[in-house]
Order: structure tokens, then sequence, then C-alpha cells
């Protein structure tokens, strides 16, 4: 589904950082992929690439065959296919919660206000937030704007989901209602990417835990090889500090 | 016993009074010693004559065009038709609304003689400046709006022809004065494109239009930069979510970008167009008589100096006022919507 070939990606401004350093991976369809490393350790640029909101300088990168490096590539079909959620949500905040779900649909799909407005109760109810669609993203807590966040992804039947930390701008007790909704997609068969430092999260429904350090990925494996018996120096001094 | 917090609430009370009081004091000082002053140089204020020039009662007399002898004068329920056969035995109608008649049926008639007299009342030459520069205004409000659009969209744009022609003229528009653009407009330009119009026997662009274009360009410039940093005050996150959903840059901003950006712009804006209706003011250089040259006019007809530009004054305050009063009201819509 998501086949990355040795990418790059250097930040010169402000000043010269190696983001991602030859990085390799594959993501099998329905898999779901936790990355976690400590901050600036390129985790996040590592996402961004998928969808080319950042362009890798260096590499290939196939997102369901289609390469989103070649200069005729229409990106934003791409990007229609592969949801993102954020960590700060990026809710439209002049736009209520039901048009905020909408917008895509009409916009980029084109379907009619009927069929989109259909999708996006069926959607907002399985987030568990239908009864708020017409109050303004400025009104909900920060776990009812990110479950609406997954909801306007979903809104364009993505083929795959990037989370790029979106439990990190969140009061601890609202932590859980966003990872539930992840859980249930993730039961679902959703492809998904997900840069998280829950690492409850990572032991309970991922497939596959990638760590990355300094813009390299230094580990991966099973949930149980990484949290019971990790190899690689780098990743027992890190799993030590956070747990 | 009073507690001690109601005291220095009391306290806080009497000095708010007082400085309150200071206010009045120190307005009314200024309007008396302006008005002292001038006692002392015996001016004589005649706010009575102001009026007339925002609306005067004039008197038209109806002169006949042909030769000939009246034939008829027939009294209507509001006027007068007076019927004179002409020499050439031709019969002409004249009706005016008034029953001021000058001559008797009967009576002989030269080519300009006066028949009767009505009068009318006609806008004064204040009001008529005040309607000039509010039109010139909304007119330059209108393009420069447009042209500042587009001018802060290209500035932002990746594309180099876009953004430095857009970098060029925010520059050369930002960095020389008005008066001189103006008159750039109108003896460089206008006499280029009048020029060349004559030599196609096209007729000529009147001098407004050089003025309005002078405004709105001007204008257009700061517009480019209010548009450009009202963008570019909206987080990036939102042009990064709209785009992570397959929506195209035009898209984005369209749907996501610029409704925000509008409502933090509008403040900004409400200034840049208060400016614009006063710099308005200089156009009367190149021969557009709106409020303040036809002030200029009516002070140098009428010496009353004073009354004439402290009233001239208060109408572009008068403008100015409802210009802010409406955006402020705008804002407010925009943001409940």
């Amino acid at each position: 589904m998501i086949n990355v070939k040795n990418i790059s990606k250097t930040f010169m401004v402000p000043h010269r950082v190696d983001a991602l350093v030859d990085v390799s991976e594959n993501i099998a369809r329905g898999e779901v992929v936790v990355v976690i490393g400590p901050s600036g350790s390129g985790k996040s640029t590592f996402l961004r690439c998928l969808n080319r909101l950042e362009t890798a300088d260096k590499g290939k990168i196939l997102i369901d065959g289609v390469d989103i490096l070649h200069p005729k590539t229409d990106i934003n079909k791409v990007r229609a296919e592969v949801g993102m959620v954020f960590q700060s949500f990026n809710l439209f905040p002049h736009k209520t919660v039901k048009n905020n779900v909408n917008l895509a649909q009409n916009v980029v799909r084109k379907r009619s206000s009927k069929e989109a407005e259909e999708i996006t109760m069926a959607l907002l109810d399985k987030v568990g937030i239908a009864d708020k669609k017409n109050v303004y993203p400025d009104q909900l807590s920060g776990g009812q704007q990110q479950r609406v966040a997954i909801a306007r992804a979903l809104a364009m039947n993505p083929k795959a989901m990037l989370f790029d930390e979106p439990t990190s701008a969140l009061d601890p007790e609202m932590i859980g209602e966003v990872l539930e909704v992840m859980k249930t997609l993730a039961k679902e068969g959703m492809t998904m990417a997900v840069v998280t430092h829950e690492m409850g999260f990572a032991r309970e429904v991922a497939d596959r835990v990638i760590f990355m350090d300094a813009g390299k990925i230094v580990e991966e494996g099973t949930p149980e090889h990484f949290f019971t018996n990790p190899s690689h120096d780098r990743t027992k001094l890190f799993l030590k500090q956070i747990l | 016993m009073e507690s001690t917090s109601s005291l220095l609430q009391k306290q806080q009370k009497r000095s708010y009074y007082m400085w309150v009081v200071v206010f009045f004091l120190v307005i009314f000082t200024c309007l008396g010693s302006l008005y002292y002053c001038t006692l002392k140089i015996d001016y004589t204020w005649r706010w009575y004559r102001v009026p007339q020039y925002f609306f005067f009662n004039e008197e038209i007399e109806v002169r006949t065009d042909v030769a000939g002898s009246v034939e008829a004068i027939e009294e209507t329920t509001d006027g007068t038709i007076i019927r004179i056969n002409s020499d050439d035995g031709d019969s002409v109608d004249y009706a005016y609304p008034s029953k001021d008649v000058r001559l008797y049926e009967g009576d002989t008639v030269f080519e300009g003689d006066v028949l009767g007299s009505y009068r009318e009342w006609r806008m004064g030459i204040l009001l008529q400046g005040l309607w000039l520069t509010l039109k010139v205004s909304f007119i330059a409000i209108i393009f420069g709006i447009f042209l500042g659009l587009g001018a802060g969209l290209a500035r932002i744009s990746s594309n180099p022809a876009f953004k430095w022609l857009s970098i060029t003229y925010i520059e050369l528009v930002r960095g020389s004065p008005l008066l001189v653009q103006i008159f750039i407009w109108y003896f460089v330009l206008g006499t280029l494109v009048n020029t060349m119009l004559a030599q196609y026997g096209v007729s000529q662009i009147p001098p407004l239009w050089f003025g309005v274009a002078s405004l709105a360009t001007f204008t257009g410039a700061y517009v480019a930069e209010i548009v450009r940093s009202g963008i570019q005050s909206i987080h990036k996150g939102q042009t990064e979510a709209s785009r992570s959903l397959g929506m195209t840059y035009t898209q984005s901003m369209y749907h996501v970008i610029l409704p925000q950006a509008f409502i933090r712009i509008i403040p900004p804006l409400a200034g840049q167009f208060i400016s614009l209706i006063k710099d308005s003011s200089l156009l009367g250089i190149i021969a557009i008589r709106e409020l303040t040259k036809a002030t200029r006019e009516v002070v140098t007809t009428s010496l009353q100096p004073f009354e004439l530009w402290f009233v001239c004054a208060i109408l572009y305050l008068v403008l100015t006022f409802a210009l802010s009063m409406l955006l402020q009201y705008l804002e407010k819509r925009m943001i409940h919507s």
C-alpha cells in the first residue's frame, strides 16, 4: 500500500537539519504501523512526506502504486485517498462541524449536498459527535475537535490514514475517546500510520512499531519484541526514559 | 460605619468625575480661546451664509428663442403655458411651473425676451463637491479592493513573474508621494493616453478618471499588503488540513483561507479607506472639484474662510465616520454568521 524507498529530507531554514536520512519502509494494506521516537527524530517529517506536505529530496514513494514524487502525478488525487489527522486538529473555524466534514466532499469528491450530508451524519455518528453537528469548532473540547477531524478525513473514503501525534495536544482525560475511535478504525482494517507517544496504544493496536532517531529508522518489530526485548541500545534508553 | 472598600470605591468615583470635568474644561477652553482670538481680529461670524452653499433657491428666467407675438397665456393648476406665434408661422409653447408672467397677450416678442420666471432649489457647490468626493472615493475603493486582492495574492505566489510584478508595483506606489503620483497620472499618462486617442479620433478621457485611477492604484498597493498580512496570519495548519483533503491551492484559498482572512483584514481596510477619502482632497490640483476644491472656490468668493473650512472638515468627518461605522457593522455581521 505504502512503499518508501531510500527517502531523504534536509531542511535548510532556519538552519541545516537532516530530518530524514535514507529511510525505507513498506506498509501493507490493513496494517497499523506506529512510529515512535524522541522529538526531532524525523517521525513527523516521515509522515508528512507520505502525502507530500513535505517533499522528499531524494528517493521514491509509492502510494497504492502511484509515484507521488513524479512531476506528472496529480498530488491532489493522491491526497484525497490518504487521510491525515493533525496534532492541532486544524478544523476550519468558520464552518460548523457538519460543514467541516461536508466541504471536501462537495469540493473534491463533487458529491451532491444530500449525499455528502448522509455520509457526514453517518461518520459523526461513528465518532460519537452527531449531536454537535451545528456548532462551531471553538465550542468543542479538544477531544471532540479531534474526533471531528477524524470524521472529516474519513469522509473522503481514504485508503490509508496518517495520524500525526493526534493526542499530544489533548487534556489527559480526552485522550481515551480519540484513541477509542482510532482502535475502531484499526479493527475495521484501515491502513494506518500513527506517530504517537501513547505506548499503550502502540502495544495494543499496532501490528508493527518503528523507532526513529536522528532521521533514521533504528529498530522495528512487533509490539512484543519492541516493548519486551528491544535489541538496540538507543531503543532501550528511549523506552527506559518514557516508561 | 462605612467599610473601607466602599470608601475606596467612592474615592475612585470622585477622581473619575474630576477627570471628566477636566476633559470638558480643556475642550471649552480651546473653543473659547479660538472664539476670543477671532473677536480680537474683528472677524464676523456669518454662519447664516453657509446653508446657501448646500442648497439655494435660484430664479430661472424663461426666454423665448423665436420672434413673434404672444398668442395665448394660459394659467394651469401648477404653472403657466405661453403660446407664441412665430414670424415663420409656427406656434411654440413655453410651459414653466410658476404664475410669474412678464407680458400680455398680443405683445410682440423678440428672440431672448423674458416671458416669465420661476424659482427652483439647486444643489450648492459644497454639496456638489461632497457628492463628487463620495463618488470618486467609492469608485477608487472598489477598484482598489480588486487591485489589492490581485496584487496581494500575487505577492505570496511562488511564481516569480507574479511575485516580482506585485513587489515592484507595491514598492513603487508606497515609495512615492500620492501628490506626485496624481501628477504622473494626469500630466504624463493622461497626456499620452489622450493624445493617442486623439490620433485615432476617439473621444478624450476626462481628468476625473485619471484622478480615480491614481487613488485606486495608490490604495491597491496598501490593500495588497493588508491582504498579504491577513492571509499570512491564518495558521498554516489550515492550508495543510485543506490540502491534505485533496483541495487544490485555489479551492483551499477560496473555501478556507480567504473567508477567515477577510474578517481579520476589515479593521485595517477601514483605516485604509478612511485615508483614501481624506487623500481624495488632493485631486483638487488637477481641476477635479471635490469637496476641498469646492470649499476653496467658495472661500474666495464669499470671504468666509473660518466657517467654511470648519464645515469642510466636518463634512469629511461625517464621511469617514459613516464608513467606519459601516465596516464595523460588517465585521460584526461576518463574525456572527
